[in-house]
């Protein structure tokens, strides 16, 4: 289970792609918070922000005590204990199911690790999938790899850009079932993407509506 | 087969062309990373440098390595001064026209490759704790390895097919820089050799070929086995 869960996130940051301005500020407190609005605000680009993928031309970025961009820190996304599920999944075609999932917990000091292997496997149902090819994985599948993933890594926050909208209907409640257990059992604070009003009532501690 | 002679012909251009490729490997995947990756001032005048042996006429890429290496070159010089050795008429030099006329399309082929990496994956990386450097080496290096398979036997066949450049800058000696294309063209003006031109250029008729469909299966291999359900 993740060291501290009581963790408040507190984000301030604009950053100008193009002709666009993204801004957002808010801060949330544990649980899952899902960031709402339609197609085109930029909620990846405030994701890939937070994950240190995507520079802000200023603010800051708060975890719980730690600052992870601002004040004159910008932590490299190695450093920042962010998992993120991507609307892809995005697993390495060239490393198995579970060279997958120890990619970041091998990378992570021991110290910060806070779920092994197996025990992921059975949290998410994946076991029987380890010695496949990420090729030969149906989406739901894929999915539940993405995210033992990224728990495996021992992050202090989730974060989930629209993992289900690849999944069809049946799918989509098994995977809402996972990201539940992550709020509730392991208590994992989670930053979620969502265009969906449905998934975000059903998921949401605390809505953020964004707005172009 | 081929008599002993002839062997030692073949073990040669092998030699040569063994060693350019291997020895170009890391300047032409540098160079093919520079290249897809950064915009940088001067990247059309490398780009175009590095194209150049492809279209300039192999002759005066052997001249131009005449005068760099030559004993009054500037390479030549100062290899000479530090090191105590030319690659003048050595097997060296012939190794190293070969690199230079390779150079191309090694870089080609390894450029299409590493533009075909989706750099998200780099990004998925980096989350998982990878610094900059170790999601190179687990995650583009192993996605870009095909085509750095197919660029080092394209630089291979290509290598030792090299004549216009070696012959220019080494010469045609016997035992040293008288690689297979060159042994071909020496036994063309002797009369009554119709016999050893015809091995030597089947021998490498079946070198060029096999080496094009190991470059195939090496690729087909790569793929296969990641699209095949693993229980």
């Amino acid at each position: 289970m993740p060291k501290d869960s009581g963790m408040a996130i507190d984000i301030d940051v604009e950053k100008r792609r193009g002709e666009r301005i993204i801004a957002a500020r808010f801060t949330a407190g544990p649980g899952l918070t899902a960031l709402f609005g339609p197609s085109g605000v930029g909620k990846t680009s405030l994701l890939a922000m937070v994950a240190g993928l995507l520079r802000p031309d200023r603010g800051h970025i708060r975890i719980g005590t730690r600052t992870l961009f601002g004040d004159g820190i910008d932590l490299p996304p190695e450093a920042r204990r962010i998992g993120y599920v991507f609307q892809d999944g995005r697993l390495f075609p060239h490393r198995r199911v579970r060279a997958n999932l120890l990619y970041g917990h091998q990378l992570a000091a021991p110290a910060d690790r806070w779920m092994g292997l197996d025990e992921a496997a059975a949290f998410l149902g994946i076991g029987h999938l380890l010695d496949r090819w990420p090729r030969s994985l149906s989406g739901g599948e894929a999915q539940r790899v993405a995210i033992g993933r990224a728990l495996l890594a021992g992050p202090e926050i989730l974060l989930m850009d629209e993992p289900l909208s690849s999944l069809d209907a049946a799918r989509r409640g098994d995977i809402m079932a996972v990201i539940e257990r992550i709020r509730d059992e392991l208590k994992l604070p989670i930053l979620y993407v969502s265009h969906d009003r449905a998934e975000v009532d059903r998921l949401a501690t605390e809505v953020i509506a964004l707005d172009g | 087969m081929l008599s002993p002679e002839e062997w030692s012909i073949v073990a040669l251009s092998l030699k040569v062309g063994g060693v350019a490729v291997l020895a170009t490997l890391p300047l032409a995947f540098a160079l093919a990373w520079a290249l897809a990756r950064y915009r940088f001032p001067g990247r059309v005048l490398l780009d175009g440098l590095v194209h150049l042996p492809l279209v300039l006429p192999p002759v005066v890429t052997g001249w131009l390595l005449l005068l760099a290496f030559g004993p009054l070159g500037p390479i030549g010089r100062w290899l000479e001064c530090w090191f105590g050795v030319s690659v003048m008429f050595r097997w060296t030099g012939a190794a190293l026209a070969a690199a230079i006329m390779a150079l191309p399309l090694m870089v080609r082929a390894m450029r299409l490759s590493i533009e075909a990496i989706d750099r998200r994956f780099e990004g998925a990386a980096r989350t998982l704790g990878a610094s900059r450097w170790h999601a190179f080496w687990t995650i583009s290096l192993p996605l870009a390895f095909p085509g750095v398979l197919a660029a080092l036997v394209l630089g291979f066949a290509r290598s030792i097919g090299e004549f216009g450049a070696t012959i220019t800058f080494v010469s045609n000696i016997p035992g040293e820089t008288r690689t297979l294309p060159l042994a071909i063209y020496s036994a063309l003006q002797i009369p009554g050799a119709e016999a050893m031109v015809t091995r030597l250029a089947l021998f490498s008729v079946a070198l060029s070929l096999g080496a094009l469909i190991l470059s195939e299966w090496l690729v087909r291999r790569t793929h296969a086995e990641r699209q095949r359900h693993g229980d």
